[in-house]
């Protein structure tokens, strides 16, 4: 017997980082929330590494910002360590990336989602889906509450059906011992959800009073630390380092000699893992001949002596991580405070939702997260925040959102969930992005504040402020194409002492400042800005204007792209009653069912063929329409 | 819908004596007038036809003599502007006027696409549609069929292999970007990518010579005639040409007509070496010799070697047989009408595992066995689609100039000091460029690489 626990808009289960943003979008979009969660005092726990960003990453972080998400704010706030990667290559691939400060991470998320209107938070276990005539209509938990809502999101990352495993040990869990979702996962079955189990994995903790770093390298943050929020003026300038040691042919011979101890090996372990963040058993296997590999000291927080020792995540029993650590730099004596393990879960096949992440056969149904077989903190949050969007949007009957591979790494990340599918747990890398030159770190606001504006995500004050800015930087780049310079002496030796050769006639502004050699700041000292600029108005305009070749030939090829996405494909098509396309591709374009020919296109097994085949139909319909 | 101009050629190719390479598009008038050196044919009615003159813009020399059809959309098939241009049958004419219509601008048609662009602008009607899916389904199936088969077995090893290297290279660059602090691996810096450019570029550019040299796909099987004086090699050219271009008499030496011909047989484009030619290679063994003889008939592809029935090996059948050694070679024993005076034993002894056939060329018999000798020797079984073969060809040798661009940018980049992860984009669009060749653009493989490659982590 149920009791009617109240009605909402949308409901989200789960509060991890793609829960969170989710719950804070929807309520932002003006519906009535309601967050469950397992444990209140794990809201955006990080089970894994405890670091935000890097590569790719954290430019998702930035994107989340500039649409009004809280993962760039909470973690500016909270960070132990600040660094800005890849400063020695292009602008698009330079990436920021910060050591979280892990239960401040959580006081800090709990402290906004709190503090969030429209937005209700329960601890509770949600076991069933309320689904009527098709539709999700509501969620029952294990103490017989039935909550009712327009709208439900599923975040539950990898606690269906979890299972965690050390050794020979293996028991039904959540990540760090919490509890395992068993019936939701049996339920979503039942529903007729496609599966798949997936594995990830977590090095041991060791205690930093054990930790010898005379013995290992220094790894500090940087001196002057950016951020990722466009809201943040703050630094925190008492930053904690991490420290590099390696492994070594000891280390790999007791891996080598309890190889069959393993659960990877011993057959145990049924799920698939990812690649980029293979175990050390994996490590040393494949790579034999590797004499040694990395591994990072990572303080969990500033009031935590626990060391998360990045780089040897294993499902080798514990004496086996024991012995490990003793042949390790620094780390003879050191004290496992929590052992490493392995984690299989299972996931839901993404190629079941619509980009909006909404589910193709239960309308009203949304999910978010790990859950459809990505991995990472970043690509979760920005998973959970187009969902809650479009939960929010389905409830209230207002605009959706649908990013596309010219405008985020977000877009990206969905397209290919959705579009290719995934057979191992999904990482963003920048070479997934075949526009990344324009899904810039820098960029992102330009990118992305107007949509978050009109979505009602981005606050007045905050849109006034970017609008003047990007106004600043319009401007200032029409100065720099129109001012002249003329190759006075002192303009020749500061080209010179940049190792420049010296001009031979006189040149605008903007041409000179495409020289390598030259940077915004060079150029300016000879024709001021009439206004005193932001250090980031500057470095938009230096970007611009210096990469702009390249940029415009990514813009071009994005063009192209639109064309075929801007081909839409009637929801009512019937794959089969179009002659001449491949089995293969029939049955593809049946299982993804793709909005636009763009997307068509982009599946494996559709080939130009029947690319062409389907716009010759589509035309078919429209001329069809006129007679 | 696409709004770039097409290009194909729209005859059979190397049957009949007139070409047509068609251009369909916006640009098609603009593109024509700016080769074309006759009537302004920007200003011209629609609907007529001008002789003129096509220059290669390369070269600044007439290339072709063509008569030129103006026909502005919508009264045309596409319903867009389409422009034909009339010239020679022959495969070299008619496949250099495509590449020099294609280098300003012009991009290669895709299978079907004429009559999809047709269909798309509203010229054939609704019941004709699924004709048009059915055309574009056989032709791309059979083009691409047909481009994997006959693409040279080399050629597509010696592209899988640049295509490794730039992605090694690519991968390279990637990794130090996804994980910058992975330290197993140095940074890519501009000198390594230079001095990989290069390589890459160098391949290419030897491969593009050797395309444009006219081998096999392109141009047709340099095809040497050779034998005895009135042996019957006019006769066979014929025979080939089932036309009488050639004077064909019973006295030797009156081979007197100059011309090259084209040829399909049964699928292989042979260029048949001139008639002036033959007449030389008749004597070519006792005036220079069999070693100096060898080496003229060296550039041949194929060489159809002709002995005479009615007569005893001589001396200088013998040395034919000297200078063809190590070349393709089919040997055709002519005028089996008359009373057998050569020694059969011995022809096959002398031919080792050539091809040897008999024929009556006068009386037209043997031709087909012939014809079936060439196709054997060159696609080892039957190969219906000439015509796709050379355009396929085309493709290429228009996706490797495309690559050479690519690689031309990067190069530019990186001495501009660009940063190595933008100089990649060109690099790693060269590989794509190269696997449209093979037929190989799954994105993924970048990512397998990464992690094949290298042991990451972090």
């Amino acid at each position: 017997m149920t009791y009617d626990a109240g009605n909402y808009d949308v409901i989200v289960i789960g509060a991890g980082h793609a829960g969170c943003e989710a719950a804070i979008a929807s309520a932002k979009r003006g519906a009535k929330t309601l967050m469950l969660t397992l444990n209140l005092d794990m809201v955006a726990f990080m089970p894994c590494n405890p670091s935000v960003g890097g590569p790719a990453k954290g430019v998702v972080v930035r994107e989340i910002d500039a649409l009004g998400g809280v993962m760039g704010k909470v973690i500016d706030k909270t960070y132990i360590q600040m660094r800005m990667l890849n400063t020695g290559k292009g602008p698009a691939v330079r990436a920021l990336r910060a050591q979280a400060d892990k239960p401040l991470y959580i006081q800090e998320m709990k402290n906004i989602l709190e503090n969030q209107e429209n937005l209700t938070l329960r601890q509770g276990m949600v076991e069933k889906l309320i689904v009527e005539d098709g539709e999700c209509k509501g969620v029952i938990t294990e103490t017989k509450a039935a909550y009712r809502a327009k709208s439900v999101i599923i975040t539950t990352g990898t606690f269906m059906r979890g299972r965690v495993i050390i050794g020979d040990l293996s028991y039904e869990s959540g990540p760090n011992n919490q509890r395992a979702s068993v019936k939701l996962s049996e339920h979503l079955e039942e529903l007729g959800f496609d599966l798949v189990r997936f594995k990830t994995g977590t090095p041991p903790r060791v205690n930093s009073h054990t930790v010898d770093y005379s013995k290992t390298e220094i790894q500090p943050g940087d001196e002057r630390p950016s951020h990722f929020s466009y809201e943040t003026k703050e630094a925190i300038l008492d930053q904690i380092p991490c420290w590099l040691t390696y492994t070594n042919e000891f280390t790999h011979k007791i891996i080598d000699d309890n190889l069959g101890l393993s659960a990877m090996y011993s057959g145990m372990i049924k799920g698939t893992g990812p690649r980029y963040c293979p175990s050390i058993e994996d490590k040393v296997v494949r790579f034999h001949d590797k004499p040694r590999h990395q591994i990072f000291l990572e303080p969990e927080g500033r009031d935590t002596e626990e060391v998360y020792v990045q780089g040897l995540s294993t499902s080798l029993p514990e004496f086996v991580q024991r012995d490990m650590l003793r042949t390790i730099p620094g780390l003879e004596e050191a004290e496992i405070m929590r052992a490493g393990y392995a984690i299989e879960y299972d996931s839901v096949v993404p190629t079941q939702l619509w980009p909006t992440l909404e589910v193709k056969n239960i309308p009203g149904l949304f999910t978010a997260g790990q859950i459809n077989g990505t991995s990472g903190y970043e690509e979760a949050a920005g998973q959970g925040l187009i969902a809650g969007v479009n939960a929010a949007a389905s409830a209230l009957d207002i605009e959706k959102l649908i990013l596309d591979r010219s405008q985020a790494y977000i877009g990206v990340l969905i397209d290919d969930l959705v579009t290719k599918g995934t057979n191992e747990p999904y990482r963003l890398l920048t070479s997934r992005a075949e526009y990344r030159l324009l899904l810039r770190h820098d960029n992102a606001d330009i990118r992305l504040t107007d949509t978050g504006y009109k979505l009602g995500l981005i606050s007045e004050e905050r849109y006034q402020s970017y609008t003047e800015k990007n106004q600043q930087v319009e401007k200032e780049k029409k100065r720099l194409e129109k001012v002249v310079l003329k190759p006075a002496d002192e303009l020749q030796e500061m080209i010179t002492n940049n190792g420049g050769t010296p001009l031979k006639d006189a040149v605008k502004a903007a041409d000179l400042l495409k020289r390598p050699e030259m940077t915004y700041e060079l150029v300016a000292q000879f024709t001021p800005a009439e206004a005193t600029l932001d250090p980031e108005v500057k470095e938009q305009v230096e970007i611009q204007i210096k990469y702009q070749g390249y940029i415009d030939k990514s813009n071009q090829q994005v063009d192209k792209m639109k064309k075929m996405e801007d081909k839409k494909i009637p929801d009512n098509i019937d794959y089969d009653a179009i002659g001449g396309l491949a089995t293969e591709a029939r049955q593809k374009l049946k299982e993804v069912r793709p909005l636009s020919v763009g997307q068509a296109s982009r599946i494996s097994g559709v080939n130009p063929a029947d690319v062409s085949i389907l716009l010759v139909y589509i035309e078919q319909g429209k001329i069809a329409k006129v007679e | 819908m696409d709004t770039d101009t097409i290009a194909a050629i729209s005859t059979p190719i190397g049957e009949g004596a007139i070409a047509i390479v068609r251009l369909s598009g916006e640009e098609a008038v603009a593109i024509t007038s700016e080769l074309f050196d006759g009537k302004e044919l920007k200003e011209v009615e629609s609907h007529t036809i001008h002789y003129g003159k096509i220059i290669d813009p390369e070269t600044n020399e007439v290339a072709e003599e063509v008569m030129v059809t103006v026909m502005r959309g919508p009264k045309t098939f596409t319903r867009e502007d389409v422009v034909e241009i009339n010239c020679h049958g022959g495969l070299a004419s008619v496949n250099r006027l495509l590449n020099i219509v294609l280098s300003k601008g012009a991009r290669l048609a895709e299978p079907g696409e004429f009559t999809k662009r047709a269909f798309l602008n509203g010229r054939i009607d609704l019941s004709q549609a699924e004709a048009v899916m059915d055309l574009i389904r056989a032709k791309t199936d059979k083009a691409m069929n047909v481009a994997l088969k006959q693409m040279d077995g080399r050629l597509s090893k010696l592209i899988q292999k640049l295509r490794q290297e730039l992605l090694e290279t690519v991968a390279h660059v990637e990794v130090n970007i996804d994980y910058p602090e992975y330290d197993d691996v140095e940074e890519m810096s501009h000198d390594m990518m230079m001095t990989k450019t290069k390589e890459v570029y160098k391949e290419i550019e030897r491969l593009l010579q050797m395309a444009q040299q006219g081998k096999i796909l392109r141009e047709g099987l340099a095809t040497a005639i050779i034998g005895r004086p009135n042996v019957g090699k006019s006769s066979l050219l014929n025979a080939l040409v089932h036309e009488n271009k050639a004077i064909v008499t019973d006295i030797p030496g009156t081979t007197r007509d100059v011309i090259e011909e084209y040829v399909n047989v049964r699928g292989v484009p042979l260029r048949l070496v001139d008639t002036a030619g033959i007449r030389e290679t008749e004597d070519i063994v006792e005036k220079i010799g069999v070693e100096k003889s060898r080496q003229v008939l060296k550039e041949s592809d194929l060489v159809l070697l002709l002995l005479n029935y009615g007569e005893e090996l001589t001396e200088e059948d013998i040395n034919l047989f000297k200078a063809v050694e190590g070349l393709e070679v089919i040997v055709i024993v002519n005028k089996t009408d008359l009373e057998q005076k050569i020694d059969l034993d011995q022809v096959k002894e002398l031919a080792k595992d050539h091809g040897l056939v008999t024929t009556t060329l006068v009386e037209e018999k043997g031709i087909d066995e012939l014809e079936s000798a060439i196709a054997d020797t060159f696609f080892a079984g039957e190969l219906d689609a000439g015509d796709l073969t050379y355009i396929s060809n085309v493709r290429h040798i228009q996706l490797l100039k495309q690559s050479l661009t690519a690689l031309e940018e990067a190069m530019n980049g990186m001495e501009q000091g660009m940063p190595i992860d933008l100089v990649q984009i060109d690099v790693t669009r060269t590989w794509e460029l190269l696997g449209e060749i093979v037929g190989d653009t799954v994105h993924e493989s970048l990512i397998d690489q990464l992690f094949s490659q290298f042991c990451l982590g972090k």
